[in-house]
């Protein structure tokens, strides 16, 4: 081993469907001391962002990926040289054995793909892998040299290819600039396009009289702020109505499956959460367990780790159901896509003051909310569904001032 | 018409078209233990349906005696588990005729061994031997899946002027029925067919084994995956060209078989892939065979184990599909 050499530090296996991550930006530089689960950059993928901790403690030799630039789970990103190498052989030993073996693994060419790479004059560097552990498979040199000669985009990739290939001469004259895409961005188009072209969508909405939910929610609100130091806001009440009525009809918490319907017995509630470049639904887990004040604290958790652009990939997975309140933003109505591969996902309008016939034939000024519901087809009905709705409306309507929040 | 069905009618045929052939074997006479010669003694006669003292190594010899005297005879081993006694006459005998005669003498004998498992057969009613003959050069062995091909085969089996070992699976019998035409026709020996075409993944096969495989292709095929299907029909010799084609159609190839997993017919196989055809290789060539243990035990629990099943052979497959 020259002086100068380290241990390489791998690109991690972030999660099942990730083969890549963007290095947004290095936290050390080369000669910096390194302590182990330091932080040494920062990355960005498909998911989320995150950071880098350190493997091992040592020094930072050398960067092998710059920032901006993105590198394939298992490559080297770094080495770092240990001090304490030469004092414990076996272990430094060991290290490097994991780390060779799984960069030989990314670079592990099949003869087939060797071959046909020669034959079509392809750069397996470019190929994206879609075999086990993100092997380039003799199939994906086909795809590659297929989409080269043919530069038609594929389906569900249409319109991310499309929108980052602008032509030029459209840019030519100054009216036009193309932004670049983040990763976020593309996989919030492609899940998106696919959740769109593969899902029958059908749509339904109901109006609710939210008034004493509102009042309730007035009741507590300064109390709330003190005692927990977190704003409360009508969005937990309006989830805890949703997650009742999911409980009272369970197929909305299911996923098209193609054996058949995959019921969900957990309940792991997707909240959108909008920020200004896009939107993500990080994942109350187990959300039928949790009370309106407990809800309402884990949310504002989730809301701010994700202004911060500090969501793990653990806060994104496992959703089974969502949620958004698009009241929000002030629409009043929505036709929401849905967060595959879920059943359904609602949306909570705007409340709007106005007047409406309450009893026999009395006017009334009472807050009103439309609520929208997004259905796969394949799985609910409208039967079920209306029903659901109807749950779900009666438990906004049967709040009452002194319905507990703890 | 039934596998079974296609068998007694090749032979029948045969008989009817040539006088020198006949059946030998034990109690074939009221038909046989597998039904295989039934009717045919009423037809043809007790001298050209000849029931045989129990012994396989006699069966044999007078076979490949008869056979050299001018005769063609089917000798029936009545399982293929019985069939070791005869394994002299076969391998040292039948099969180096031609060769140690100079060209001179010939052996136009066809062995007939029901094989493989049907469930609860236990040790000495399930066996594969066919990787005990493979590999014997003067013998051919064919091993067909479909009915149209038990019948195609036998009749060339008959006509062909060198010992033809024909391997028949007793699953088969009643379970596979296809398409058979009345006209006369052989099919070919040493010549393998694609039984599905695909993309993905190859897998070669042989007897009930590819039944298994066609079926879990049909399966896999809801998932995307892509299954080819290549039936060898002719174990030796091996339609080297038929396998290569097949193989490098998808550059992953499944060899399955119900005969041990070690120095089977899917060894030899995959030995040829990797003499030629290392450059369109895509992944590590795979044997799904049972393990290295003899056939299936008496126990439901052990034959479970051993057998192959369309079940699992398709959760191979689709590892096959994803590596």
């Amino acid at each position: 081993m020259q002086p100068e050499d380290g241990t390489p530090v791998v690109v991690p296996h972030l999660a099942e469907s990730l083969v890549s991550v963007k290095v947004v930006k290095w936290l050390k530089s080369p000669g910096d001391e390194v302590k182990e689960y330091e932080v040494l950059c920062e990355m960005e993928t498909d998911k989320v962002n995150v950071e880098m901790p350190s493997p091992l403690e040592g020094t930072l030799v050398r960067i092998l990926v710059p920032e901006g630039e993105t590198a394939p789970v298992g490559s080297s990103m770094c080495l770092i040289r240990e001090e304490k190498a030469s004092s414990e052989p076996a272990q430094k030993a060991t290290a490097k054995l994991q780390s060779n073996e799984q960069a030989a693994h990314r670079a592990r060419y099949s003869p087939a793909v060797l071959h046909l790479a020669k034959l079509h004059g392809v750069d397996l560097t470019q190929v994206k892998g879609t075999a086990l552990g993100g092997r380039i498979s003799r199939k994906d040199v086909f795809a590659y040299v297929r989409n080269r000669d043919d530069p038609k985009p594929a389906a569900a990739d249409a319109s991310v290819s499309r929108h980052s290939k602008l032509p030029a001469d459209a840019q030519a004259d100054g009216q036009t600039h193309t932004v670049p895409l983040s990763s976020l961005r593309q996989t919030i188009a492609r899940r998106m396009s696919e959740s769109a072209s593969s899902i029958p969508h059908a749509w339904m909405t109901i109006e609710a009289d939210v008034s004493r939910l509102v009042d309730l929610r007035e009741r507590w609100k300064v109390r709330f702020a003190s005692k927990e130091g977190v704003r409360l806001t009508i969005t937990p009440f309006v989830i805890k109505a949703v997650i009742n009525a999911i409980k009272d009809y369970p197929i909305l918490n299911s996923s098209w499956d193609s054996g058949g319907i995959m019921m969900k017995k957990d309940i792991h509630l997707s909240v959108a959460v909008g920020t200004e470049e896009s939107v993500v639904a990080p994942v109350i887990r187990h959300a039928d367990r949790k009370t309106i004040a407990g809800l309402a604290m884990e949310l504002d958790g989730l809301v701010q780790r994700t202004k911060a652009g500090r969501l793990t990939l653990s806060d994104l997975q496992d959703g089974t159901f969502t949620f958004n309140n698009t009241g929000v933003f002030g629409s009043v109505l929505s036709f929401p896509i849905i967060n595959p591969p879920q059943a359904a996902i609602l949306t909570f309008e705007s409340v709007v003051r106005k007047p409406v016939v309450v009893g026999q034939d009395m006017v009334a000024i009472r807050s009103i909310a439309n609520v929208c519901l997004s259905l796969d087809h394949r799985i609910l009905d409208g039967m079920v569904c209306g029903r659901f709705l109807q749950r779900v409306k009666h438990y906004l309507e049967q709040y009452e001032p002194d319905t507990p929040i703890y | 018409m039934t596998y079974l069905e296609a068998i007694r009618t090749a032979m029948s045929e045969e008989m009817q078209r040539d006088d020198n052939v006949f059946v030998l074997g034990e109690d074939i006479g009221k038909g046989g233990v597998m039904n295989a010669t039934k009717g045919m003694r009423d037809r043809f006669g007790e001298w050209r349906v000849l029931d045989t003292p129990l012994t396989e190594s006699a069966i044999v010899g007078v076979a490949i005696g008869a056979a050299m005297g001018g005769m063609r005879p089917i000798a029936e081993i009545q399982f293929a588990d019985f069939i070791y006694p005869a394994t002299n006459q076969i391998i040292s005998e039948a099969a180096k005729i031609r060769y140690r005669s100079n060209n001179d003498w010939y052996c136009p004998v066809v062995i007939r061994a029901p094989y493989g498992a049907t469930g609860g057969g236990g040790l000495y009613h399930s066996q594969c031997p066919e990787s005990v003959f493979f590999g014997t050069p003067g013998l051919k062995i064919v091993a067909p899946s479909s009915a149209y091909d038990a019948k195609g085969l036998l009749k060339a089996s008959i006509r062909d002027n060198d010992p033809v070992l024909y391997f028949e699976h007793k699953k088969c019998y009643l379970y596979v029925s296809d398409e058979v035409p009345d006209e006369d026709y052989t099919v070919p020996i040493g010549k393998a067919a694609v039984k599905r075409e695909g993309g993905d993944i190859t897998v070669i096969a042989y007897g009930m084994a590819v039944h298994h495989a066609l079926k879990a292709a049909d399966e896999l095929e809801k998932e995307d995956i892509s299954v080819h299907v290549l039936d060898l029909r002719t174990l030796q010799p091996l339609d080297q060209p038929a396998i290569l084609e097949a193989a490098a159609k998808t550059g992953k190839i499944m060899i399955f078989h119900e005969d041990n997993k070690t120095g089977g017919v899917g060894a030899e196989a995959a030995a040829i892939l990797a003499e030629q055809l290392l450059y369109e290789l895509d992944a590590p060539v795979i044997r799904f065979c049972p393990p290295d243990i003899p056939a299936v035990g008496m126990s439901p629990t052990l034959e479970k184990f051993f057998l192959p099943t369309a079940d699992r052979v398709k959760e191979a497959m689709r590892r096959l599909a994803e590596l």
